[in-house]
């Protein structure tokens, strides 16, 4: 390995460490309960889109579908919790297990299809399991799940008073979602899926198990998604399929890697700060009488950004990007 | 359940799959063009539906007259928005494939909020047209009249772009153009006005199935959107970019529509449809009728 690659990945690692120190003192200055509520939305889409990242931003198999997983964290959990009294902590890790095999024997079927008849069978799948969460009487059919509300616990992951515990985790998630990307990134399975997304041909015939290699990021990105969505059934209380395995949340899930730089170790990350507060403030200033202005603004911003900054916004954060943007006839000259 | 009540059903599925083949075969012509999907699709479908809406509250046009009206205006538009966005989405040289889906994604939002902000997210329908809520009785099946018509102008349509793509001059330019779009510019075509126009053609078609679903369908902002899937899974089913994939796509998907409302509860009658695209692309990756 080059050196240079060595250098930028020790600081990476350094740069998250500070990033997430800094971010952990933020809530002893901010205790707005809206602000905090926007961080704790912020730094959990960030995660997921990290781990939407990995299957399809590092091994470019692009799931429009992951709410499926999203969706299954967040009834494993609420599920085991309401029927077994069983911990969410337990459901969490239940949720992510089932999560992963799922992906993993729907990846069987699926990882023979290509481009759009991949994309589609994805989002086809998710609905299936909507729909089938929407007739399932025992899981609480169209009507959904309420967690009963047992006062603040992190035995139980309840705080009804509180945004902090929520915001604590929420930042763990996301770190722990950063730190295995980085880790992947530089691992065997790192090489491979960027070998699988530029060429699986070239990368079959080069010794690269390219099915295996799509299984095991299918496996990793389900089961990071499904622990986010068993934190956002804790979060909200309530759960039922709309609310948790809607096609818009495949769709945030994607969309700030996609702003954010698809395939990058910062790009979800940097797409989740800009775009869930953006969102979220949008929403409740103008959107507030349901007329749709946030969904425009909204969209715009997603057409604007694809097509003036196609690799994503994080390219901007380097030296190089900075230059390139300020005098783009004179890259020799900083090179 | 009688043999009556099955065939009566399924002759409303092949109905319906014949408006849903006229719904996607837009989708499929400008995909067989460019290779992109217009993930906005559902969203011209939704405008297509107003537009008749308004030109009936307003200048009392029945649907049926306005249906060429709407599809010549979701022509221009069609044509707009490949000059506006999809030109220089195609042109990006990083992540390509992601620029297009998000590009017409972000497309879809406005649409939508657009929709929502002018004419509210209230449900709208077109009241005492000349066919709505009429059925018809061949041979002891009744039909719905609205439906029906749709079917034929669907039919009609899928006939004329079929002569239109086979006999004339721009048919051909856009046959050569989905072969080999470098090559048609030695031969003195213009690549930018074949796509804008083959752009504008999807939305014409889309269009006119709009004009004919605004008679017997609600109209809301949202309305697109479940239509989109189904449009998508019937331009896959058939086969990327086989036009007339679409037209047998959109038939089969009628069809099990149909069928999966018959065993399952009617919330689930689309799983069937869902179930179909899956069951075909494993068996054969490229969908019925596409190519390799």
């Amino acid at each position: 390995m080059d050196t240079a690659f060595a250098e930028r990945r020790r600081r990476d690692l350094l740069v998250a460490v500070v990033l997430a120190a800094i971010a952990a003192t933020v809530p002893l200055f901010v205790k707005d309960v809206y602000v905090q509520n926007i961080m704790v939305l912020t730094l959990m889409w960030g995660a997921l889109s990290q781990s939407w990242n990995i299957l399809s931003g590092y091994c470019g198999q692009i799931s429009l579908g992951h709410a499926l997983y999203f969706g299954l964290g967040a009834y494993t959990t609420a599920l085991l919790f309401t029927k077994f009294g069983v911990l969410p902590w337990f459901g969490m890790l239940g949720g992510g297990v089932i999560s992963a095999l799922i992906a993993m024997a729907l990846g069987y079927p699926c990882f023979r299809l290509r481009g759009h008849y991949f994309v589609i069978a994805t989002i086809v799948i998710a609905e299936i399991g909507l729909l089938l969460f929407h007739n399932w009487d025992w899981a609480g059919a169209a009507m959904g799940i309420e967690i009963p509300a047992r006062g603040d616990s992190w035995l139980k992951f309840q705080f009804p008073r509180s945004k902090l515990p929520y915001f604590y985790f929420a930042l763990a998630l996301a770190c722990v979602a950063w730190f295995v990307t980085w880790w992947l990134e530089d691992s065997k399975w790192g090489y491979w899926w960027r070998a699988v997304k530029d060429n699986p041909e070239a990368a079959e015939s080069l010794g690269v198990d390219v099915f295996n290699s799509k299984m095991g990021a299918a496996a990793v990105s389900a089961f990071l998604v499904a622990i986010g969505g068993s934190f956002y059934a804790q979060f909200v209380y309530f759960i039922d399929p709309e609310s948790v395995m809607g096609f818009q949340f495949s769709l945030l899930m994607a969309l700030p890697a996609v702003l954010g730089g698809i395939g990058t170790l910062w790009g979800p990350m940097l797409g989740a700060v800009i775009l869930i507060p953006l969102t979220e403030l949008t929403r409740s200033y103008v959107g507030g009488s349901g007329r749709g202005v946030d969904l425009i603004v909204y969209g715009g911003l997603i057409i604007a950004i694809s097509l003036a900054r196609p690799q994503g916004l994080i390219g901007l954060f380097s030296f190089k990007g900075l230059a390139g943007v300020f005098a783009p006839k004179r890259k020799e000259a900083v090179r | 359940m009688t043999a009556e009540t099955i065939i009566q059903s399924l002759a409303s599925g092949l109905l319906m799959g014949l408006l849903y083949g006229l719904i996607a075969v837009g989708l499929a012509l400008i995909f067989g063009l460019m290779d992109v999907v217009n993930f906005a699709h559902g969203e011209f479908l939704m405008i297509a539906m107003y537009a008749t809406f308004f030109l009936f509250v307003f200048f009392a046009i029945d649907p049926l007259l306005s249906a060429p009206l709407v599809a010549a205006a979701l022509f221009v538009f069609g044509a707009v928005v490949y000059l506006l966005i999809v030109r220089f989405a195609v042109r990006a040289k990083a992540n390509a494939g992601m620029v297009q889906i998000f590009s017409t994604f972000g497309l879809a939002i406005v649409m939508r909020g657009l929709a929502q902000y002018f004419f509210t997210p209230d449900y709208r329908s077109v009241t005492h047209s000349w066919l709505g809520g009429k059925t018809v009785s061949v041979a002891g099946i009744y039909l719905p009249v609205p439906q029906l018509i749709g079917a034929l102008v669907a039919i009609a349509a899928f006939g004329a772009l079929y002569l239109f793509i086979n006999r004339t001059d721009f048919g051909r330019a856009l046959e050569a153009t989905r072969e080999d779009a470098g090559a048609v510019a030695l031969v003195g075509i213009d690549k930018n006005k074949v796509f804008a126009l083959g752009w504008g053609l999807g939305a014409a078609l889309v269009g006119l199935a709009g004009a004919v679903m605004a008679i017997f369908f609600y109209i809301y902002p949202d309305v697109g959107a479940s239509f989109a899937l189904i449009a998508y899974v019937t331009v896959a089913l058939g086969g990327f970019g086989s036009v007339f994939g679409a037209f047998a796509g959109g038939i089969i998907v009628g069809l099990v529509e149909a069928t999966t409302a018959m065993l399952l509860p009617p919330s689930l009658k689309a799983v069937g449809i869902y179930a179909v695209y899956l069951l075909v692309v494993f068996i054969r990756p490229r969908g019925l009728f596409g190519s390799m």
